[in-house]
């Protein structure tokens, strides 16, 4: 069995997601090759030779790739994928993006958001916003499917010596062309990255009290997220939001605030290794998930967490 | 320019999903059905480029048993004009679902194919990249805003960390994401109106598409519960707690 993993990355820098899917390849078995696909992206390939279990990088360096267009790179993965047993991308907006189109193009279904390998052929992935976990068994060829970073433990970035071999399948569809990207700018750690995150909810009552939970995220080297409530409420932009329509994470700690514990916010963190939760509503369901819980009033708890830490 | 939008019948979003006893599935006997939310946001995204002028016609496809008629009475009462619905009994994979889509642009072509993002039953969110794929269209995915100019539509993604903007060469395939609309509620009148309006009954056959599963389900279990641990006091001993018995400070 040969396994195809698609890089994630910005062509600077190899995204730690790749790390996590090269973990699910692994429990999968057989040999690892990971494909960078971009536009002066050498020194991606660079660090993706180093990954622990990597056997080799095939590079496709070329402007048409330069955004990650999925049309694009989707014909690139149906291409390369055709001689591999399986085909493995993060399930990033990146991943999601362009891998159907591959799978539809290899004439095959996907599996998304895999959470457990079961065997070569056997897949877990969450169903109905998490509320059920389904096990499915896949009689494709090919079996191709986004990973869900947070359920696999990443494989360490260094130690690996994996060959470096240029491709020239330049596959540029025209269809469709970059115009702007406008990232959140922040000098805190990633969501899907952050040892720490602090969550808040509908009970922030409006956008400039979530300054108190900036304030408690940089002593603590947190991540900032928010419910679909609060988002929704305009409190915060979309990409805070934490649930299972906005970022699955699973930090060691995770502090929710104000936060009352909707399904759907808990299936995107209920992973996490450690629940706080803050709320005045002692029946506020997030209690039921909480390792530790405190009934207080936020406006007077956060500052003196802030002060406590 | 023709407008075409695909909705799927899913259970209520706000019914509590049950796994079965035995671990085969979820139970959805009995249960209320409605119009997937991200479908519904495309369909309202279709009806508001027609009240704009950009369309000029929006016509609604749906795949599944005869009651998945209702799902398109609803749409066609938000406004769409015509209805098809593409009827079979058999639980579909993204694929074939693609293919049977496939099968309707062909026959329909329409300039912009308007879809939810995903569906909040099997939440695979494949099928309009797959539709894109085996089309040859263009794709925006997770789109929280469209403009149409000219032979091109601007597409404002909602992306890992912030937004990004496509510009797709139409005909192309567009699914949202939550933030491109909000849905209107439909009328009394607009429902009794919907009666009318032509709704048409198609099957996989007649569009030459064969129907196969390459998936099978071998359990369904719900998650692993999380047990609800203690209530602390106060901060204090909140911070005691969680350096001393949790050690994550």
């Amino acid at each position: 069995m040969a396994i195809l993993v698609i890089a994630e990355h910005d062509n600077a820098a190899l995204n730690g997601a790749t790390l996590n899917t090269v973990a699910a390849a692994k429990a999968i078995g057989g040999d690892i090759d990971v494909l960078v696909a971009g536009s002066g992206c050498s020194a991606v390939a660079e660090a993706a030779a180093k990954v622990d279990g990597v056997a080799k990088v095939l590079v496709a360096d070329h402007d048409a790739y330069s955004h990650q267009l999925a049309e694009n790179v989707g014909e690139l993965v149906a291409e390369l994928g055709k001689n591999y047993s399986h085909i493995l991308a993060p399930a990033t907006t990146a991943g999601k993006d362009y891998l159907p189109r591959a799978a539809a193009l290899l004439d095959v279904n996907m599996l998304s958001e895999v959470i457990a390998v079961e065997d070569a052929d056997t897949f877990a992935r969450p169903i109905y916003a998490g509320n059920a976990i389904a096990t499915v068994k896949s009689a494709d060829a090919i079996k191709v499917m986004t990973v869900r970073g947070t359920a696999f433990d990443a494989v360490a970035a260094e130690g690996g010596s994996a060959t470096v071999e240029t491709v020239d399948v330049v596959k540029d569809a025209g269809t469709s062309a970059f115009v702007s990207e406008e990232l959140a700018q922040s000098d805190r750690p990633d969501l899907t990255a952050a040892d720490v995150v602090i969550s808040g909810g509908r009970g922030m009552q409006n956008g400039d009290n979530f300054e108190m939970l900036y304030k408690v995220a940089d002593k603590l080297g947190a991540a900032v997220g928010a419910s679909r409530a609060a988002v929704d409420a305009g409190f915060v932009p979309n990409d805070m939001q934490v649930g299972q329509t906005g970022k699955i994470v699973a930090p060691n700690l995770y502090i929710a605030v104000g936060i009352s514990g909707a399904i759907q916010h808990l299936a995107g963190m209920k992973d996490s290794k450690v629940i706080v939760a803050i709320n005045k509503d002692e029946e506020a369901p997030i209690f039921q998930v909480a390792d530790y819980g405190l009934v207080a009033d936020l406006f007077e708890a956060v500052p003196e967490l802030e002060n406590a830490l | 320019m023709k407008v075409l939008v695909a909705v799927k019948r899913v259970i209520d979003y706000n019914v509590k999903v049950r796994v079965k006893p035995d671990n085969s599935d979820v139970d959805l006997a009995n249960v209320k059905m409605a119009m997937n939310p991200f479908c519904e946001i495309a369909v309202e995204e279709a009806v508001r480029l027609k009240e704009k002028g950009v369309a000029t016609e929006v016509v609604v496809v749906s795949i599944g048993p005869k009651v998945a008629q209702e799902q398109i009475r609803t749409a066609l009462a938000l406004g769409a004009d015509r209805g098809i619905l593409i009827e079979t009994e058999e639980k579909l994979e993204s694929l074939t679902v693609a293919k049977l889509l496939k099968g309707v642009v062909d026959k329909e072509q329409p300039q912009l194919v308007l879809m939810g993002k995903q569906s909040i039953d099997s939440d695979n969110n494949q099928t309009g990249q797959m539709l894109g794929a085996l089309t040859g269209m263009a794709q925006g995915t997770f789109a929280s805003e469209i403009t149409i100019d000219g032979d091109k539509a601007n597409v404002v993604r909602e992306v890992d960390g912030g937004l990004r903007t496509v510009a797709l060469n139409l005909p192309a395939v567009v699914t949202a994401d939550l933030r491109l609309n909000e849905p209107r509620y439909a009328s009394l009148p607009n429902i009794m109106k919907a009666k009318r309006k032509p709704l048409d009954v198609t099957t996989p056959a007649d569009l030459g598409v064969e129907v196969k599963s390459t998936q099978s389900l071998v359990k369904v279990a719900p998650p692993a519960e999380r047990e609800a641990g203690i209530k602390v006091a106060s901060v204090s001993e909140l911070v005691e707690k969680l350096k001393t018995e949790a050690k994550v400070l």
